[in-house]
């Protein structure tokens, strides 16, 4: 029964990080693909808490962390990269 | 049945709830500053709230949990931050509904460099 609920979580979570790909294929300029971007990996980090559930293992928390970590290096990347080029 | 694994997977279900408005405003908002609003505000919130579910029906895994909640809310404000400021500064006009832009008459910060 829990589980279920943590499954329908997750679900959502991936229709949320599909409506947000839609947004890095359609968006005009290149900022609105890494913001578009920016959300699913926001998105991701939820994700792999639910499998980390799912499978009950701990190590997947840290997957996470470390996901969070290089997401938001390059985030910051592009963002250099948009305003004066690398 | 485990009570405290069924309030978790319902807070759960409320963080991935608040994902999906925020996916859903960054489909259908009409700038680039409207959508990363709605993309960081409503994203955080989420999986902040998605987090906390799985730190509740799992109490074991606290401690991590907590720290990853932590790293989400000062990363999160800041790549927004400097992704939208770098927007602006290359050009990208906001929407024609907008009513006040304070970095209007403001040249490129830092110069070349």
């Amino acid at each position: 029964m829990a589980d279920l609920l943590f499954w329908i979580a997750g679900g959502i979570a991936a229709i949320a990080a599909v409506l947000s790909f839609y947004r890095v294929i359609a968006g005009p300029s290149a900022a609105d693909r890494a913001v578009g971007l920016d959300g699913m990996t926001i998105i991701a980090i939820s994700f792999i808490a639910f499998l980390a559930v799912v499978s009950g293992r701990v190590i997947y928390v840290d997957v996470a962390l470390v996901y969070g970590l290089v997401s938001f290096l390059g985030v910051i990347a592009v963002a250099r990269y948009l305003e004066r080029g690398l | 049945m485990n009570i405290a694994a069924l309030i978790g997977g319902v807070v759960s279900i409320a963080g991935a709830v608040f994902l999906l408005l925020a996916a859903l405003g960054l489909v259908r908002m009409p700038d680039i500053y409207n959508r990363m609003q709605a993309g960081t505000k409503a994203t955080t919130l989420g999986s902040i709230l998605f987090l906390i579910g799985v730190a509740i029906a799992n109490p074991g895994w606290s401690p991590r949990i907590a720290l990853l909640i932590l790293f989400v809310v000062f990363t999160n404000p800041i790549s927004s931050h400097a992704l939208i400021r770098a927007a602006h500064f290359s050009g990208i006009p906001p929407a024609q509904k907008t009513v006040k832009d304070d970095l209007a008459d403001r040249p490129a910060a830092g110069g070349p460099s």
